[in-house]
């Protein structure tokens, strides 16, 4: 029916620990299409790296349960299948880049040998072959001098050129799907931004599907298409990119939002953070799992975990806020304006859609 | 590399020749003659014995002497065995207790690294535990009591193997056996936390998202890397089974170095005294460099050439 590569539906994921199992990812819901980027934000322990271990299935099975859920990749759940087959799946269909490239690489075996491993295993290239491709994926992620440097160890190269490596490894047998975790964080500034319109680049090339994980709202500005906000575990808010940075409807996202530094708003002006700390994903109650740190709360957020309300065709949240029930003038006034952006914006769609003419 | 090798040469020399001189100097402290009898030997029996092994000369002078006659390679006479070279001493002597303390080792750490590596795959199981209280029981009792059990239970109770006699291939194995004791829970107990850490390193997480099976992420990517430490282990293991021959090879009457050893500082036999030691100085120091080249050859992170280390 449509062309969504990965599909998340309900994902729950949580952890035996010694105190009982703790709920690490909630019914978590999101999907990709061919060629986007989608980016996960949020912070800490929200779950957006299990979120993304778990479409991989990296996360140690011995303390891991994903207890429901589907995470279908072309159609086929891929928590159905066999350890064999998902290990077909690994580096060819779906590959991963880490946040640390300091040490993400083997630091006893050669640059080249680590990007031939995944070929030989998925395109059963011979071994020249399989160098012939490694080193032309050195060259695309931009490392000079390739042929030479195929014998090289990690060790002899810096931050951001490790980093180019794993993503030359990540992409080497052109997957489907890459998934990002954090994958500047530990990079410099600078860096950073290379890294990221290499990726952009490659994207582009490659037509692959990026799922970018940060919580780095000015990574995420660079490089989405579209944006799940995470909580606790669960995506407390998803939409396009304008919408989450124009018109955000979830309490949390505004919050992030607000407490991101403007450089066109007046130096004076304080940031805004959002007070008290994440909930303890082993103590989470009946209600709203932001309930605490909501400033807009109401009975019914203790109480009840809200439903998921459409505000547009692309834009979902998950808030109290957004039922009918709830008063307009207990509604605050930015998440009513940013409504009344998003029906414009979704009319200039439709009107769009319709050829460009106005109605 | 080769200025290295130089270099760490010129370090064993120096050394051996510190452990020379503090064994010669130690051994003049030592009460008593190297006669047996000695209180039944006149005044003027003494001299001539004395004079005749050049014991009448100042420790200096003997002291240089030995140390001469060592450059050229000759390390004198016995005092015990009329007419015997040291030289030909060790070399009756060295082929049991190589042979034993080779067995023990290889022995040990085939063990230990099976042991350990199958303890750290099926971490915290029952395998696990088993394994573990195994290295415990092994690093904490001597093997001295080791050898005494299997003696007990294997030679005496089931007769399967001689109890303390040294005829053939079957008297190595006891001896070996109880050598290798400490040797595979010092290496079970290493390479199981090397892999530990290693199987929580990241880039064994980049090996399994490369789709490579469980095997192949085990072999190429986890055991290499854990075994890179367990190599500096050799040195300090293979000094343990040299002091363990010392009473092993007692034990087991085996006709060795280490029981030679005993035998002739009961007796103050000066030479054998010292050439044994400094056999046992030149393996140490041997071993403790073959290690370091090794790792250098293990680990690309460790350049030889004296360059920087990265």
């Amino acid at each position: 029916m449509d062309n969504h590569i990965l599909e998340v539906s309900n994902l729950h994921v949580s952890f035996k620990t010694r105190n009982g199992e703790v709920p690490a990812v909630r019914g978590v819901n999101f999907s990709l299409k061919k060629g986007e980027t989608l980016a996960i934000v949020g912070e800490s322990g929200s779950g957006k790296s299990v979120t993304a271990k778990s479409i991989m299935q990296l996360l140690p099975k011995q303390n891991t349960m994903v207890p429901e859920g589907e995470i279908r990749y072309e159609g086929k759940d891929l928590l159905k299948f066999s350890k064999k087959e998902i290990q077909n799946v690994r580096g060819s269909d779906i590959s991963m880049v880490f946040q640390d490239p300091m040490t993400s690489l083997n630091p006893t075996m050669k640059i080249g040998k680590q990007i031939m491993e995944g070929l030989s295993r998925h395109m059963k290239l011979t071994k020249k072959q399989a160098r012939k491709r490694a080193k032309e994926m050195l060259e695309l992620v931009g490392i000079p001098n390739a042929e030479a440097r195929l014998d090289a160890y990690p060790h002899q190269f810096s931050g951001g050129m490790r980093q180019r490596v794993v993503i030359a490894i990540a992409l080497a047998c052109n997957p489907k799907v890459l998934i990002a975790d954090e994958p500047t964080t530990a990079l410099d500034v600078t860096i950073q931004a290379q890294i990221l319109r290499l990726m952009r680049g490659l994207q582009e090339k490659m037509d692959t599907a990026i799922i970018l994980i940060t919580h780095d709202l000015g990574v995420v500005a660079n490089m989405a298409d579209r944006v799940a906000v995470m909580y606790a575990g669960e995506v407390v808010e998803q939409g396009t990119l304008d919408e989450i940075f124009y018109s955000p409807q979830h309490p949390y996202t505004l919050g992030l939002l607000r407490s991101m530094p403007n450089l066109d708003a007046p130096r004076t002006e304080p940031l805004i953070p959002i007070p008290g700390s994440p909930p303890d994903p082993a103590m989470l109650g009946m209600g709203c799992p932001f309930a605490a740190r909501c400033p807009y709360t109401m009975k019914v957020c203790h109480d009840y975990h809200p439903d998921y309300t459409a505000v547009s065709g692309t834009q979902a949240v998950r808030c109290w806020l957004q039922d009918e029930r709830t008063p307009e003038d207990h509604v605050p006034e930015v998440i009513r304006q940013g409504r009344q952006k998003s029906e414009i914006a979704a009319d200039q769609a439709a009107i769009d859609a319709a050829g460009g003419v106005p109605v | 590399m080769k200025r290295y090798l130089i270099q760490r040469f010129a370090y064993a020399l120096i050394t051996l020749f510190i452990i020379v001189t503090a064994t010669f100097l130690l051994m003049q402290l030592l009460p008593g003659t190297p006669y047996s009898n000695a209180e039944k030997l006149t005044e003027s029996q003494r001299a001539i014995l004395d004079a005749k092994y050049g014991l009448d000369k100042p420790v200096a002078i003997q002291y240089i002497t030995y140390i001469g006659n060592l450059v050229q390679g000759d390390l004198g006479y016995s005092f015990q065995y009329q007419g015997r070279t040291v030289m030909s001493m060790i070399g009756d002597r060295i082929g049991p207790s190589a042979l034993i303390g080779l067995q023990g080792l290889v022995f040990g750490t085939i063990i230990g690294l099976v042991l350990g590596i199958i303890s750290a795959l099926r971490h915290n199981t029952a395998v696990d535990y088993v394994s573990v209280t195994i290295a415990v029981l092994g690093m904490s009792i001597p093997s001295f009591v080791f050898a005494a059990l299997l003696q007990y239970y294997i030679g005496v109770k089931l007769g399967w193997l001689p109890v303390a006699l040294w005829e053939n291939y079957q008297s190595t194995i006891l001896p070996s056996l109880a050598l290798s004791v400490t040797v595979i829970a010092t290496v079970a107990r290493f390479i199981r936390s090397e892999m530990l850490e290693v199987l929580g390193q990241d880039y064994v997480t980049t090996a399994r998202a490369k789709g490579l099976n469980e095997s192949g992420v085990i072999w190429k990517h986890v055991i290499r890397n854990a075994l890179i430490p367990v190599v500096t282990m050799l040195g300090p293991l293979a000094v343990s089974i040299m002091t363990g021959t010392l009473v092993i090879e007692k034990i087991f009457g085996v006709p060795g170095l280490g029981e030679q050893f005993t035998l002739s500082i009961l007796v103050l036999d000066y030479s054998v005294i010292m050439g044994i030691t400094l056999l046992y100085s030149a393996l140490f120091i041997f071993v403790v460099f073959f290690v370091d080249v090794l790792y250098g050859l293990l680990d690309p992170r460790i350049d030889l050439k004296g360059g920087s280390k990265a």
